[in-house]
């Protein structure tokens, strides 16, 4: 039973730590990035050829990647999407125009990679051996990987809740036009966020691909894994995003110890599709209509 | 474009109204790709659709591309294909299939009746394969199947005559491993608890399937029998409840991904059992990539006559035409490439372009390939490697015994190392 | 106005009489690409029809596609055609009505991902029925039915779709939706059952979508989850849809065609950088079609009449 708990545990923490970018890009700047997935994936072929190539170790590695994705993403929103926030007259259409021009990002994202890696599985081995927590046997990367999680949870939560910016990120979150009213700069708050979320996913993808396998085309699977947690919690919501990924992780590993691993994914969205149905905002979303 | 469409065209422009609009544009559209007809004699025309986007890109860029690749590159280098007495060299068409059956359809149309291909080269996976099979049927071009394993492929190959599964069928595969089995069993190598996990997709399905009978009528004990749904991020679950059975032999009937996963997972859990059998991707250069030393009596599906100076010339040669150096798989690389040399050789038998002399040829010749003589029963080889082993940093075919070539197991597999 | 309708459904019956012709023309390639355009303008049309009004956007067509194409992989051989049809589009408004009455008041992106992940679920579940009950995964279709059959079956429904949404639009119905796109809670206090309505073109929708599915099924012999539900058609659906402007019946089709065109043509001229070119050109008709096609062209001929136009959106 423990173990079952600790690999739902860890299993959740990673599905939290893919989602937690998205919160930020999707609940505060209001861009519903499609292509999510794809910086995930290009994040952990850095960490591949870093290490591989280099002998760099993935904890250094999220030094040198994490800027740079915080950089580009930035870019990204100043150049990109900007034009699009400044043109949409709702945050309907904004939602509409962002889904499109995120998902011709992916392709372009995408055919890069393919361009520069092939299109061949990816994988290596780091901190691949078996250390004691708890009483059970469990993998030191996977292990890692929810300690660093946790680490950046609390570190955000506290930014979020404890700073003068992060008072502005959560103004903007509620209200983008009352924000304004109250002096917060809303394009500098929404971009800087956008590109935090971006670091957030780069993270994450470093962290991912010390223990999955990955290729060029794998980016859509995280997409959705992501959307789904960010849903399930209540989108820009920072707890719910935890809560959330918490419990498909711990619904997955137990449905594969005590019923049938056939079933995992099946009993994850029925979980999802069941927590909608009762709060159709999320666990700890505000109705918004 | 062709003479008979022209009066169509005229009919078109003179209603013109939006739909009849739209579809003239996907004339055009469709005009704009034609490339020139080229003339039998002076260039061999082969296309093929092939998965470079999507979930099937991952097998196809270890497995086809590949070889695809390294063999127009060889026999150009040569002067080209023989036609008669003289040699023409292969002009290639290619398409993304983008993992998609309703694409694949579409691009085999395409290259059959736009860009008038000589010869088509199949699409990767088995449900691309079955999927294009009909068309290859109706317009006559020889399908030579190198990376589909299917059940029906004997019902199949009768009802497509220019149809050849070289692959074989799960049911062999699942029979050659138990076979194998009961031979360890015998000599007192292992008991008889068996352990099986398979992915929930159409390969570990038809192979579960017929591992199950066979394995229980050999009186084995099956302890562990699930499957689990493709993409599955986290299978400590599974190994954590198998190792608590304490089984002699663990099989797992898996995609590449999971294969990984699993053997990471067993090592890291002490899951050591006596056999330990993964599917597909235990032949990939990647298993060894990550796992060095610990592969060490690793068995998997699949499987070839590494010692054989034919393979090894062809190892070599991949590794230096591949981007990067890379590496064949050890089951069906070398299988897609004698494919392709059975196409050559059919062909030069022939002499002329004439597909249905060639799909002759093929079912009744006999080829010289890296993977050996290779004669065809009922449009299917008649010996597959099942079961193959790593041995000493190499991936050897272990079963069916009779194989040339065939190694002797290690059994019990050495004990996990550290990394 | 009569005599426009007239005029309109003369020019409609005579481009559906030259389109039922492709198939004689002997070139099995222009009837594949035929059947392609066809495929994506019914279910993006179908897509619209739902959508353009409601502003729901969902992602879901992949859900009733497939439910369509496994009924045929089941029942394909062992019962006659039309009945197969018939049941396929039964159990495509079974599923759609349950899942309309279960869903309709999620709103924005919760819609869109409860969609995403309905179709998963429903994959999920067909996968583990196969393995575990019926033990077999990946099934055969080998059943006596033409491309020109399916192409003419897809035309027929084509034309169904168009005259159906045509027909929905001028009836109360359709004036409900309208009011309800604008603004829910003021059709609320008009009296308009909203519950009903949504439903009812969800619905029909899916009904439509589920028939593509069947229609299209036996093009590839081979039926597993994955070729069925394949979520790849639910986004292209989406953007098709968005593209070509889903507030006009008409607007979907100006995207599918296109893009369809587009695909095809990049994936045979550049099969190596077909993925970045196409994101580039995805970039490019963003910030240059903001209303998509169908704003495009009502821009291009400013009609009277002052009709109100807005956009589909979640």
């Amino acid at each position: 039973m423990t173990n079952a708990i600790l690999t739902g545990l860890m299993l959740g923490g990673m599905y939290a730590l893919i989602a937690m970018g998205l919160t930020l890009q999707y609940g505060v700047a209001r861009i519903m990035n499609l292509s999510y997935g794809e910086f995930l994936i290009a994040a952990a072929f850095a960490s591949h050829w870093l290490f591989t190539g280099w002998a760099i170790s993935p904890f250094v590695g999220l030094a040198l990647v994490v800027p740079l994705a915080f950089v580009l993403n930035f870019a990204i929103y100043k150049l990109l999407l900007t034009p699009l926030v400044r043109r949409a007259p709702n945050r309907d259409a904004l939602e509409v125009d962002s889904i499109l021009a995120t998902f011709g990002l992916t392709f372009i994202i995408q055919g890069s990679m393919l361009a520069l890696f092939g299109g061949a599985y990816y994988s290596y081995s780091f901190l691949a051996f078996p250390v004691q927590f708890l009483g059970e046997t469990v993998a030191a990367n996977r292990l890692a990987a929810l300690g660093i999680t946790i680490l950046l949870g609390l570190a955000l939560y506290a930014a979020l809740t404890r700073t003068r910016a992060g008072t502005a990120v959560r103004a903007v979150a509620v209200d983008p036009f009352a924000a304004q009213l109250v002096a917060i700069n809303v394009p500098q708050a929404s971009a800087l966020t956008f590109a935090l979320g971006g670091a957030l996913v780069a993270a994450a993808g470093v962290l991912v691909s010390t223990f999955l396998t990955f290729s060029a085309s794998s980016g859509v699977v995280f997409t959705m894994k992501a959307l789904i947690v960010v849903v399930m919690g209540g989108v820009g919501n920072m707890l719910g995003c935890l809560v959330a990924g918490l419990a498909l992780g711990l619904s997955e590993a137990l449905v594969a110890s005590y019923v049938d691993p056939g079933l995992t994914l099946a009993v994850n969205f029925a979980l999802f599709l069941a927590v909608l149905l009762v709060k159709p905002a999320g666990l700890f979303g505000r109705a918004t209509r | 474009m062709a003479p008979v469409d022209a009066p169509w065209e005229d009919k078109m422009t003179t209603f013109l109204t939006r739909r009849t609009a739209l579809l003239a544009a996907a004339t055009c559209a469709a005009t704009l790709g034609l490339t020139a007809i080229a003339e039998a004699q002076t260039s061999i025309k082969i296309g093929y659709a092939i998965s470079r986007t999507g979930p099937n890109t991952g097998g196809a860029a270890v497995t086809t591309i590949p070889n695809y690749e390294l063999w127009v590159k060889e026999v150009n280098a040569a002067g080209g294909i023989k036609l008669g007495d003289k040699r023409v060299p292969i002009e290639v068409v290619q398409y993304d299939d983008r993992s998609n059956a309703e694409e694949a359809v579409r691009a085999l149309e395409r290259l059959i009746n736009q860009d008038k291909v000589d010869f088509i080269l199949p699409p990767w996976g088995t449900g691309l394969n079955l999927a294009v099979g009909p068309t290859l049927n109706r317009e006559g071009y020889p399908h030579l199947a190198a990376t589909a394993v299917t059940d029906r492929a004997p019902e199949l190959a009768k009802r497509w005559p220019n149809s050849f599964w070289l692959l074989g069928t799960s049911a062999d595969a699942a029979k050659t491993l138990v076979e194998l089995l009961n031979k360890l069993r015998d000599e007192k190598k292992i008991g008889d608890t068996v352990a099986m996990v398979s992915i929930a997709d159409g390969f570990g399905i038809d192979l579960s399937s017929a591992a199950r009978p066979a394995l229980t009528n050999a009186k084995f004990k099956l302890a562990y029998d699930k499957s689990y749904p493709i993409g599955t991020q986290d299978l400590a679950p599974i190994v954590n409840e198998i190792k608590a059975l304490n089984p002699d032999v663990f099989i797992a009937f898996s995609y590449p991904p999971d294969t990984l996963a699993l053997t990471e997972q067993s090592r890291i859990a002490g899951l050591n059992p006596k056999v330990f059998y993964t599917g597909v991707g235990t032949a990939f250069p990647l298993y060894r990539q990550k796992f060095g030393k610990n592969t060490e009596g690793v068995m998997g599906i699949g499987g070839w006559s590494g010692d054989s100076p034919a393979i090894k010339d062809y190892l070599a040669r991949h590794k230096a035409a591949a981007a990067n150096g890379a590496e064949p798989d050890r089951w069906a690389s070398a299988v897609t490439y004698a494919s392709l040399q059975m196409l050559q050789q059919a062909i030069e038998r022939v002499g002329k372009i004439d597909r249905a002399a060639v799909i002759k040829d093929l079912q009744t010749g006999t080829f010289d390939t890296v993977i050996g003589k290779v004669k065809l029963e009922n449009n299917m080889p008649t010996r597959y490697w099942w079961v193959g082993q790593w041995q000493g940093g190499e991936f050897y075919g272990i079963a069916p015994a009779k194989n040339e070539g065939a190694r002797t197991a290690i059994v019990p597999k050495p004990a996990w190392v550290a990394p | 106005m009569t005599a426009r309708v007239a005029g309109f459904g003369a020019a409609a019956l005579t481009a559906l009489a030259l389109l039922a012709l492709v198939p004689r023309l002997g070139n099995a390639y222009y009837l594949a690409l035929a059947i392609s355009l066809l495929q994506y303008t019914v279910l993006a049309t179908a897509w619209g029809m739902f959508s353009g009004p409601t502003r729901y956007v969902s992602l879901a067509t992949t859900a009733f596609f497939g439910v369509g194409a496994y009924t045929v992989a089941v029942l394909g051989e062992i019962l006659p055609w039309p009945l197969v049809l018939l049941i396929a589009a039964a159990l495509g408004a079974i599923v759609a009505g349950i899942v309309g009455l279960s869903t309709l008041r999620l709103s924005g992106v919760y819609f869109v991902i409860f969609t995403f992940g309905l179709t998963e679920l429903i994959r999920q579940l067909v996968v583990w029925f196969e393995v575990n009950k019926s033990r077999v995964l990946g099934r055969y279709v080998f059943v006596d039915i033409t491309q020109a059959d399916i192409y003419w079956q897809l035309l027929a429904l084509t034309a169904a779709v168009f005259l159906l949404g045509w027909l929905i639009a001028r009836s109360r119905l359709g004036f409900a939706l309208r009011v309800i796109g604008e603004d829910e809670t003021v059709a609320k206090h008009c009296g308009i059952n909203t519950t009903f309505a949504k439903v009812a073109l969800f619905t029909i929708s899916a009904t439509v979508m589920t028939l593509v599915g069947a229609i299209m099924a036996p093009r590839w012999t081979y039926i597993e989850p994955s070729i069925a539900f394949n979520s790849m058609i639910s986004f292209q659906v989406l953007i098709m849809a968005l593209l070509g402007g889903a507030h006009r019946l008409w607007g979907p089709v100006l995207g599918a065609v296109p893009l369809t065109l587009l695909f095809e043509l990049l994936s045979a001229r550049f099969p190596n950088t077909f993925t970045i070119i196409l994101g580039c050109i995805f970039l490019l008709i963003v910030y240059m079609l903001p209303r998509g096609v169908a704003g495009l062209l009502e821009k291009l001929s400013t009609t009277a009449g002052g009709k109100t136009r807005q956009r589909a959106t979640a």
